[in-house]
């Protein structure tokens, strides 16, 4: 789960978290972007290094960690694959060659999920669906998002207690052969799914007895405004799009191995 | 025997639960724990069918560490039937869900079936024998989960919150149905803050505030405390708050039932007609 | 003119065998605080379903007979229309609140009414110091106690001013000091701002003490209507199961030995000052 915990929203207060959630959305897809155009180790390593200071003014440096921690198993697997690949096909001069490369590939992939983290630990579920609806998506859709992450933990904790009723009958979870355990579970889904539905029916009935369709033009109670941060954040954002795309476009990047090589 | 020994539990997210738990309960026992939603409740309870495990100290079911044995094991002795019966139907029918604990314990065919007969009759639930669990009413489905616990006759039997939702009636057949239990020389333990049901089922009771035991005696003496009925988020029963107004005219303040009541007044009333 | 008018009212629901009640004959004024009970199954839950439009737009089935709401005939019109007049608040306070922060749930009935903005920023607040939550408005449902979800689950109704609030046993899930905190809040709508509460409980030795009017359904009929004093005195009452408060217990027994306190009591309080009337005044 401690994968997860990097994606969750993180509930501080920090100049990050008080950027526009469609801002903070340009950054992490003007990332994506370079991330992609880069095939070369030094570029990506910088990208890194860049959102390390980004990481710590919104404060969320545990969970960041935590992320990237449970990330090293795809991350090496990444890796090894990279390695075993190119040594059977790739076209490189020497071994080192393709370590570097290998490592490329792997910190692509970190920059990414680093840049995904950054976002979502930043944004509250309720300022991403206002973002949603505030582009144009349809009502209905964000307030299916947001509804689903509040009860999240609602849901989590009743498949817990259903487990525990379940155990307290004398079911046992662990041992037997697959089959076996696929039909153990079978006391917990139908009462987790008959529950959902049950839970899903009294909303809607709240739902309605809340005027719920009564105009076609909702107003909310919060509205986001760009302001002069996001702007700049979104400038920022862009330069170090036109600037990477300058690089690739003019500069020859070295290879770190040639560099040692020296 | 259910012993606690200086338990401690704090789980994975950090609450402290229970801080320093120490009882005994004597086979045959009929206790009611009560206290504030959160208060460590259910969390206690859940130790005694190794559900949980302590962090701290140990809890014994007669004379073995919940710790070095499965909760399935311990369930065939320690029956805990959950708040919600939602939470654990899931058969096609009710026999069938009468059948599941027992064919998880092993029992054999015709066990089962003999037991399944004697829960449905308990219950008066042999017309719903072969109905979906599903199709019944709110407090059918319960009895439906009580009725499968019972089943496989464990020697303590615990209930969660078995009041809620329930109206007048049903509560009382709840009532004579605990009593019955008792009577059989079943261990009733019961988690609750149904002041006015535990009143009329004057069991021992054990408050709970803040993961800590904060009383534990009779029913005339816990729940008539206003201190103790406050710091565990109750109120006192309701012939209770009448004495405690009358206290100054010199009645006593631990009455909690009609006719004592009205025995007190009418014996105040000089030679009020007795029956 | 009556707020709430049923007549000939029978429902059943789709593929039930008998309906949920038949013939319901019906009439609330403006301002009055109804309790409503009666057996498990009695149709009061349905009851309540009918009276915002859920019955018969959300559930379908066969509703028959009349029923107008703060003048709108319920049949005819759409729920979303009916919800600016009745409030209801259901059981399970959980699954009533969809939002991430507690003003946003508030603020849900008022956003879905195309109410503007500032507008609804007042109400909302107003809701919420009303009902006693206001500090609490920033705090996501899944932290919240039961009682306090409930209060929430209110406030989101209050915000829309309903001239009408139906609760649907608010208190089941509630600890008893919880549940009288509950009541206390209820009470308070029908008393300062004039709002006829429909309340359906089990407990009535907490919520009888604020009704003016007492309903007792049996499967699927009115069979006692009036005010609490005379119901719950009635032989019927006990026999049907309604777990008449044990003030009122105490009152009948202290009768049948020949003391007669001045009024039936509704609540403890009540009980020792009649009590303690009827001891000086025998002294005396």
């Amino acid at each position: 789960m401690s994968i997860f915990d990097g994606l969750k929203f993180r509930n501080v207060s920090s100049p990050i978290h008080k950027i526009d959630p469609r801002a903070k959305f340009i950054y992490v897809c003007v990332l994506f972007v370079i991330a992609v155009l880069f095939n070369q180790l030094i570029p990506l390593i910088i990208l890194f290094l860049i959102q390390i200071p980004l990481v710590a003014i919104a404060r969320v440096r545990r969970e960041w960690l935590r992320l990237i921690k449970g990330s090293i198993f795809f991350a090496t697997l990444i890796f090894i694959m990279n390695i075993i690949s190119l040594y059977f096909y790739g076209n490189y001069p020497s071994f080192a060659y393709i370590i570097e490369h290998s490592l490329a590939m792997t910190f692509r992939f970190i920059v990414l999920i680093e840049s995904f983290s950054l976002f979502f630990l930043t944004t509250s579920p309720d300022m991403l669906g206002l973002s949603l609806e505030q582009i144009g998506v349809p009502y209905e859709f964000c307030f299916a998002f947001t509804t689903a992450i509040r009860f999240v933990p609602v849901l989590a904790e009743e498949a817990q207690t259903i487990i525990d009723a379940q155990r307290a009958r004398g079911l046992e979870l662990e041992g037997g052969n697959f089959i076996r355990r696929v039909k153990n579970y079978i006391p917990i889904l139908i009462p987790l799914i008959v529950n959902a539905i049950r839970r899903s029916l009294e909303l809607a009935e709240a739902m309605e007895s809340r005027a719920w369709g009564a105009s076609k033009k909702r107003t909310n109670i919060y509205v986001l405004k760009m302001g002069g941060r996001d702007y700049l954040f979104i400038l920022l954002s862009l330069v170090m799009l036109l600037l990477s795309l300058y690089v690739w476009m003019h500069v020859k990047i070295p290879y770190l191995t040639q560099i040692l090589q020296m | 025997m259910i012993e606690v020994e200086d338990v401690y539990f704090t789980y994975p997210n950090g609450v402290e639960a229970l801080r320093g738990v120490s009882l005994k309960i004597a086979d045959g026992e009929f206790v009611a724990i009560m206290g504030q939603n959160g208060a460590g409740k259910t969390t206690l309870v859940k130790h005694f069918n190794g559900l949980l495990k302590p962090t701290k100290g140990r809890v014994l079911i007669d004379g073995v560490d919940t710790r070095e044995v499965s909760v399935a094991k311990l369930s065939r002795k320690v029956g805990l039937v959950f708040q919600n019966p939602d939470h654990q139907l899931f058969s096609e029918t009710v026999e069938e869900e009468i059948s599941f604990a027992l064919r998880n314990f092993g029992f054999n065919e015709k066990i089962i079936r003999e037991r399944v007969n004697w829960a449905l009759n308990l219950l008066d639930l042999v017309q719903y024998r072969r109905t979906s669990p599903f199709m019944l009413s709110g407090g059918e489905r319960k009895r439906v989960a009580l009725a499968s616990v019972l089943a496989w006759d464990p020697k303590i039997i615990i209930l969660d919150e078995p009041t809620i939702g329930q109206d007048s009636r049903q509560k009382e057949r709840l009532r004579q149905f605990i009593i019955q239990m008792n009577q059989q020389g079943k261990t009733v333990i019961i988690v609750t803050h149904d002041i006015e049901f535990v009143v009329e089922c004057e069991p021992r009771v054990i408050l709970m505030a803040n993961g800590k035991i904060i009383a534990d005696g009779e029913t005339r003496e816990v729940l008539t405390d206003p201190d103790l009925v406050s710091r565990s988020s109750l109120i006192l029963p309701e012939i209770t708050q009448v004495f405690m107004n009358l206290n100054d005219l010199g009645f006593p303040r631990e009455v909690i039932d009609v006719y004592e009541a009205k025995r007190l007044i009418l014996e105040r009333l000089n030679g009020g007609i007795k029956k | 003119m009556a707020i709430i008018e049923a007549k000939g009212l029978t429902y059943t629901y789709p593929f039930a065998e008998k309906p949920a009640f038949k013939n319901i004959d019906l009439k609330i004024e403006k301002g009055e605080f109804i309790l409503l009970t009666g057996p498990s199954g009695c149709g009061k839950t349905t009851l309540c379903r009918c009276l915002n439009g859920l019955i018969p737009h959300f559930y379908g089935g066969k509703l028959e007979g009349e029923l107008t709401v703060a003048g709108l005939k319920t049949t005819e019109h759409a729920i979303y229309e009916i919800a600016r007049h009745v409030g209801l608040v259901f059981q399970n306070p959980e699954n009533q609140l969809f939002a991430l922060t507690v003003e946003k749930d508030v603020a849900f009935g008022l956003e879905n009414l195309g109410v503007p903005r500032d507008e609804i920023r007042r109400r909302v607040d107003w809701a919420l110091k009303i009902t006693g939550i206001y500090e609490l408005r920033d705090r996501a449902p899944f932290e919240l106690s039961g009682g306090q979800q409930q209060r929430v689950a209110i406030a989101s109704v209050l915000a829309m001013q309903p001239e009408i609030i139906v609760l649907d046993e608010p208190t089941s899930s509630l600890d008893p000091l919880s549940a009288k905190n509950i009541l206390d809040v209820i009470h308070r709508l029908n008393k300062d701002l004039g709002i006829t509460i429909i309340l359906v409980e089990h407990r009535l030795d907490l919520a009888s003490r604020y009704a003016n009017r007492v309903i007792v359904m049996r499967d699927g009929q009115i069979v006692l209507d009036g005010e609490p004093r005379k119901v719950f005195l009635q032989r019927e009452t006990k026999l049907i199961g309604v777990g008449i408060p044990k003030v009122v217990r105490l009152y009948l027994s202290l009768k049948e030995n020949g003391v007669g306190l001045s009024k039936v009591p509704l609540s403890p309080e009540e009980a020792s000052q009649l009590i303690a009337e009827a001891l000086t005044f025998d002294r005396g």
